[in-house]
């Protein structure tokens, strides 16, 4: 029984540092959905792009690490910015379906992109990091790694979005997409430094993925899904609860892999939020209306 | 415009008798399954229900089927039946909630994809009996020189196949057409525009999405079953999850959601892009690999943002604007 608990211990511990990493994740799509009201389908595909850049410039070109992340990150921030002008912009005034659609086919398209420059081959960066022993407990280090990187970059977008001017105007046209333009305000200009925003913080994900998982291209398929439904389960748009959310299906994922099989972990916390959807379909902090 | 449609339907039945040869005729199945399958999604979808979650159905019919035949050995004829019944269940359980809270839009989609994502898992999970990720195959009954078998639904002639899906497409496209022309579509038009103000004058707002899900539900598990006996190998990636829900939500978007053959259109041009690609690089294609599918991704976001009504929808609107007809034209179908 005693070494029982310690390994459900263990679990739960896991469990809060895949939390922080998955806060990390849906943080950008929620960032994006609260400002720009439009949910990138393909958001987990960003995080793949910024997986494969740090891949095929540490990897293959040999650059140290920590550039061959901060040019990642760069990157997958240039691409959202692009993807606004280039995808979004058009449809701002479409129907929402079509909007959520569009994004859809970007998917897609990133998908078979990769699988044409990439091939359907699992990439690993080679970095191995011994795991650290904690009693009886052993953590790998790149979880602990990434969720401490997710912890400062959850903060750091707190912060910028709390006390900078642009981070204020960000939060004033996320409450009024209508009378800011008429205040004088560029509305086009905050969504592109929104987008590129979520770019970045896709593109640091992706560095932290890329620590511990192999790359292909269908891997955005096995993270988009789980990003998408903490934002909803917080309520879209709602940064607050979409932390929330990240820690509670963490936790279903971590606890109920360790009790069951992994997938049954998976499945828990996908019933688990269909049953909430039907309770409070505006989020888990809404307030009732 | 009826006559035209039956030497269409009549040249279409002749396919198999040209000799055209396996793989061609293979293809022409294929866009047949395909465009059922499409048509059947398209039914809920453009009455405002987009769903992300027909993958679930899809699988639900194909694995039902395969499941009861390789461990129980109850014909797949039984195994349909229960596949579309466990189908109903679901839509019904996921549905009836749904609708009765008003989740709609976004939400709606993002529900569905869970339930497809949920259906996916538990396969995968289920690994010892459903051979888990890499998929499984119905035990064959054409043991002996035996060429079919009915009681298995097993064929090794393409063109039994080729007749079977030709019906099953066109009994798709008649409950496509009695839905258009029911009261309940009028009614879901009116919600999918204002669903407060549609409750307020009598409409049962539940009543009739659960109604039209429930169809489109049971359609598209037909669908799995066939595309599991057709194809007689599935696994959970290609028959449930994310990724064919997406192939059907976008393959009615590319062909025309809003008109009766859109949803085929875009399952032809789907398969006629990735052959054409195929045709044009010669050797050199198994060198781009999913090259189709980034050409189909990029040509999905134009359409979206340029022809939002799809190919076959621009196309009729193109050639209703030419020759102006005699009787006016309905209001258009509302995007």
């Amino acid at each position: 029984m005693e070494i029982f608990d310690i390994f459900l211990l263990e679990a739960v511990l896991n469990g809060i540092l895949l939390g922080g990493l998955l806060a990390l994740l849906s943080l950008g799509l929620n960032l994006i959905f609260g400002v720009i009201d439009v949910v990138w389908i393909c958001y987990a595909e960003l995080i793949m792009v910024g997986m494969y850049a740090v891949w095929l410039l540490h990897a293959k070109y040999a650059w140290p690490l920590l550039l061959a992340m901060a040019a990642g990150i760069a990157l997958v921030a240039l691409l959202g910015a692009v993807m606004h002008q280039l995808v979004i912009r058009p449809v701002m005034s479409a129907e929402p379906i079509n909007q959520l659609l569009v994004t859809g086919g970007v998917l897609f398209f990133l998908q078979a992109a990769a699988t044409l420059a990439f091939g359907i081959e699992f990439r690993n960066i080679g970095v191995r990091m011994p795991p650290i022993a904690i009693g009886e407990m052993s953590f790998s280090l790149p979880r602990i790694i990434a969720f401490g990187v997710a912890v400062a970059g959850v903060a750091a977008t707190w912060l910028f979005l709390s006390r900078t001017y642009m981070g204020t105007a960000i939060r004033a046209i996320s409450q009024d997409r209508q009378i800011m333009p008429l205040m004088g305000v560029d509305a086009n200009r905050i969504f592109v430094v929104t987008s590129a925003i979520g770019g970045a913080l896709a593109g640091l994900g992706g560095c932290l993925l890329v620590l511990q998982y192999d790359i292909h291209p269908a891997i955005g398929l096995s993270f988009g899904p789980i990003t998408f439904l903490i934002c909803v389960l917080g309520g879209l748009g709602n940064m607050l609860g979409g932390l929330v959310a990240a820690f509670i299906f963490a936790q279903f994922i971590s606890v109920g892999g360790f009790f069951f099989h992994i997938e049954w972990g998976y499945v828990i916390a996908f019933a688990f939020f269909i049953a909430v959807m039907f309770w409070r379909p505006q989020g888990i902090l809404a307030r009732r209306q | 415009m009826k006559a035209l449609a039956w030497v269409g339907l009549a040249l279409l039945a002749a396919v198999p008798l040209t000799g055209i040869g396996n793989y061609p005729l293979h293809l022409v199945i294929m866009c047949l399954l395909w465009g059922y399958v499409y048509t059947s999604w398209s039914i809920m979808g453009r009455l405002g229900m987009v769903s992300f979650g027909h993958g679930a159905f899809f699988g639900i019919g194909a694995y039902a089927v395969v499941m009861l035949w390789n461990h129980f050995g109850l014909s797949p004829w039984i195994g349909a039946v229960a596949g579309v019944l466990l189908s109903a269940l679901v839509a019904v359980v996921i549905g009836l909630p749904c609708f009765r809270f008003k989740i709609v839009g976004h939400y709606f989609a993002l529900v569905t994809l869970a339930l497809s994502e949920v259906t996916r898992l538990v396969i995968v999970a289920l690994r010892d009996q459903t051979g888990g990720s890499l998929g499984t195959t119905p035990n064959t009954a054409l043991a002996q020189g035996n060429s079919w078998s009915f009681a298995a639904l097993q064929f090794s002639d393409k063109t039994v196949w080729f007749y079977a899906i030709l019906a099953v497409w066109l009994a798709g496209l008649w409950v496509w057409a009695r839905v258009d022309r029911s009261m309940t579509r009028l009614a879901l038009e009116a919600i999918s525009q204002e669903e407060d103000a549609a409750a307020s004058i009598g409409i049962n707002v539940t009543r009739s999405k659960l109604f039209v899900t429930l169809i489109s539900a049971v359609m598209t598990s037909v669908g799995g079953v066939l595309y599991a006996q057709y194809q007689l190998y599935i696994n959970p990636e290609t028959v449930s999850g994310i990724g064919i829900s997406l192939q059907m939500v976008f393959g009615v978007i590319a062909g025309g959601m809003f008109v009766m053959l859109g949803p085929t259109v875009g399952a032809v041009f789907t398969l006629l892009l990735a052959e054409g690609l195929r045709l044009a690089l010669g050797d050199n294609f198994k060198d781009f690999p999913a090259l189709d599918l980034a050409v189909y991704g990029a040509l999905l976001v134009l359409f979206i943002i340029y022809m939002p009504k799809g190919i076959l929808g621009a196309a009729l609107d193109r050639l209703r604007r030419r020759a102006p007809p005699a009787v006016p034209t309905p209001a258009p179908a509302p995007r």
